[in-house]
């Protein structure tokens, strides 16, 4: 019999094994872990267990709560993203174009990438102090009756407006760079064949950015789901009634301050799933529109 | 942070040379800024006392970041030999089983005199098991004041209220004189716990909880109601200022004379003392007349200190002795002094009175008045498992309250619900 095989070298998997040592140790394990716990009712000490099957999740998905932040989870990641990429699109644009003194518009629009979560939330609260904030005090003074301590699209407002803001930066380095990429030769023809600068724009910037805007909305919904929780900590603690409480709010809420590991575990386990979901379904069907 | 460890190392220093042989103690807590400084100067101090033992105090940022980090630490089975936790985290740690050494037993263990009646009434059984052991050594011991601003007051031509009855009287005039007449800096605690001890009402089956992890809320009760909606009302009227949760926001407004009263903690007399530019005294809590049998003594807050089990009996001798130091009568009046927290014990209490330092700063004694004035069936504590999400139940529902969200019996009913829910996990995960 003749076998056909390729002579395997060690040498690749000798180079990737870091990677996936370090991937093993720091997601696939906790994630295992988290499965594990989130068919446990154990106490936050480990001195008793039993195992409960899905209990956890019964309990979980039969909370009101839950449900009310699961869909407040969802719009909020959504406009997050959205927002995040409209203003850093729009800078970008502008940015690019500008000549004398590129360089320090440029970096002064990247520092807010520097920006801890917990730091922007804490501004923002600063800001939006009933007693001593400027944003609060001059958005009353439009005559708008603005209170997100009690009003619950007023406090998702602060907290939206924190998230994208941190975000704006990050989002525009990509977009920026993109533009750099497109090259100059395009964007002559493209000048000689059409005079505005709009349609110009939507017909060849936008399509050509396409890969660098879909990457940016999985990294910006990815960004909304979990990284946002610093600021909503710092700035409403999922207030007014657990309007801007968003799930991985809540997974902190009761698993680092509560100790309820088995709550906790099945909350996060369930976040994983609509996560996979989420970034599947976008895979699927909004890669298919972009030309790379 | 630097100076800290500076100072830190020089300790050890200093200890290395005069005694090689101490046992090192660690203590784990959640007392940063000015309190841990006071920390940090009885931790020096029990060190210099004695050539035995060292004790490390290591501050592992606020309650919830501390119990945290000693519940990891267990697990991982590194746990330090003294962990803070605070009053709404007992239950967990207590219903652990095996996790802690009953203070008691250590005390007794290592032949230090232990008389539960040595402590004062407020704090004797809050951290004690349900035959009246203690479990926990009651540390930073608070309670919750009403704080008013003298002139403002005087502005309106209304003495301080003593009871809520009053206090209705008082607060259109206030309103004339253009301030809000009250806030509070934390509902669960100030509006639903220390409610129902001031008027003597149950506020959970079993003994509060003491007696088993089987237990019901009975916060759905027409007294608390009917509280909640006179503050709703006063709330609409213009008479009580509500800036959010936050502990913070709602002192502001008081430091900035927004508000002309205020209700915060006994141990935030110091930090006042500091922010506010204009006098202000203190007083007892408010309560309805006629309500339950109020007045009675209110609950303590803050936190105790737990011994970890799982360390060498010398280590726990070592712990046995800091725990005598800390009861000593001259170490809790330097804490009550610094701090304005209460001192625990009788005979420090009376060291206080002795030196006169009640003469020279009356609003200090207030605190502790309080926590020794009569105490009834349902003032001596409560133990109620995750109840850190009870408070966050609370917290929400609170919020519906007061922007008219929901109605006071619709908050109410979710409260019940959901805290019954939470403490029958708590029974299912802890009963066996």
């Amino acid at each position: 019999m003749k076998r056909v095989q390729f002579e395997h070298s060690a040498v690749p998997y000798l180079f990737i094994a870091p990677q996936i040592l370090i991937i093993s140790i720091f997601f696939l394990w906790p994630a295992a872990q988290a499965v594990y716990q989130s068919f446990l009712l154990e106490d936050a000490f480990g001195m008793s267990s039993q195992f409960v099957w899905f209990r956890n999740f019964e309990d979980v998905l039969s909370s009101a709560s839950w449900s009310r932040s699961a869909i407040f989870t969802v719009i909020f990641s959504v406009l997050v993203a959205v927002i995040s990429i409209a203003i850093s699109l729009f800078l970008a644009v502008r940015a690019d174009e500008v000549i004398r003194g590129a360089k320090s518009y440029r970096t002064l629009l990247m520092w807010g990438y520097a920006i801890a979560p917990p730091v922007a939330g804490l501004l923002g609260n600063m800001m939006f102090n009933p007693l001593m904030g400027d944003l609060y005090k001059a958005f009353n003074s439009f005559g708008f009756e603005f209170n997100h301590i009690q009003n619950a699209n007023d406090a998702a407002f602060v907290v939206i407006l924190i998230a994208v803001w941190k975000q704006v930066s990050v989002n525009f380095i990509f977009f920026l760079s993109g533009l750099q990429g497109i090259p100059k030769s395009v964007q002559e023809a493209a000048t000689l064949d059409c005079k505005s600068a709009e349609r110009r724009f939507w017909t060849i910037t936008f399509p050509l950015l396409a890969p660098t805007t879909f990457f940016l909305l999985v990294i910006n919904l990815t960004y909304a789901f979990f990284e946002t929780f610093g600021i909503i900590d710092v700035s409403t603690k999922g207030s007014p009634g657990g309007a801007t409480a968003t799930l991985v709010y809540k997974v902190y809420v009761d698993g680092f301050i509560g100790a309820d590991l088995g709550g906790s575990s099945a909350q996060s386990v369930l976040l994983m799933i609509m996560v996979s979901v989420l970034t599947v379904f976008q895979f699927r069907f909004i890669e298919r529109k972009v030309h790379y | 942070m630097f100076r800290k460890t500076l100072m830190a190392a020089a300790a050890v220093f200093a200890l290395g040379n005069t005694a090689e042989a101490a046992t090192e103690i660690t203590w784990w807590h959640a007392m940063d800024g000015a309190l841990g400084g006071v920390v940090d100067q009885i931790t020096a101090d029990f060190n210099a006392s004695q050539s035995d033992y060292h004790l490390v105090a290591v501050n592992k940022g606020g309650y919830e970041d501390t119990m945290t980090a000693g519940i990891a630490a267990f697990r991982a089975k590194n746990q330090p030999n003294i962990i803070q936790i605070f009053d709404a985290g007992a239950a967990t740690i207590i219903n652990a089983k095996g996790a802690v050494k009953p203070v008691q037993d250590l005390l007794e263990e290592n032949n230090v005199k232990f008389d539960i009646n040595d402590y004062i009434p407020g704090v004797r059984y809050f951290y004690a098991d349900s035959d009246g052991k203690m479990i926990g050594m009651p540390f930073n011991s608070s309670t919750p004041l009403l704080y008013y601003n003298k002139e403002a007051l005087a502005k309106a031509g209304v003495d301080v209220p003593k009871t809520w009855q009053e206090f209705e009287e008082a607060a259109p005039k206030l309103k004339e004189a253009g301030y809000i007449a009250l806030a509070q800096s934390h509902s669960p605690w100030i509006f639903f716990e220390n409610f129902m001890s001031r008027h003597n009402l149950q506020m959970a089956t079993a003994n509060n909880g003491y007696d088993s992890t089987d237990v019901e809320i009975l916060y759905n009760n027409d007294a608390l109601k009917d509280h909640w909606q006179h503050v709703k009302d006063w709330k609409d009227a213009g008479y009580y200022g509500y800036y959010g949760r936050a502990w913070g926001a709602n002192q502001d407004a008081f430091v900035q004379q927004q508000v002309a009263m205020w209700i915060g903690s006994s141990g935030s007399f110091g930090g006042l003392r500091k922010s506010a530019q204009f006098d202000f005294g203190t007083s007892t809590l408010p309560y309805w007349k006629g309500v339950g049998d109020a007045p009675k003594s209110t609950f303590i807050g803050g936190a105790s200190l737990f011994a970890f089990s799982g360390h060498s009996a010398e280590e726990d001798a070592g712990v046995a002795a800091f725990f005598q130091f800390l009861t000593k009568p001259e170490t809790q009046y330097y804490w009550h002094k610094e701090t304005g927290y209460v001192p625990i014990t009788n005979a420090a209490y009376e060291l206080a009175k002795k030196d006169g330092y009640y003469k020279e700063s009356p609003d200090a004694e207030v605190g502790i008045q309080q926590l020794s004035e009569e105490g009834g069936d349902w003032t001596k504590g409560y133990r109620l498992g995750f109840y850190v999400q009870i408070r966050e139940v609370i917290y929400r529902e609170v919020d519906t309250i007061m922007n008219g969200e929901e109605t006071v019996d619709a908050a109410f009913n979710t409260i019940e619900e959901e805290a019954n829910g939470l403490l029958k996990r708590f029974n299912d995960t802890y009963s066996n």
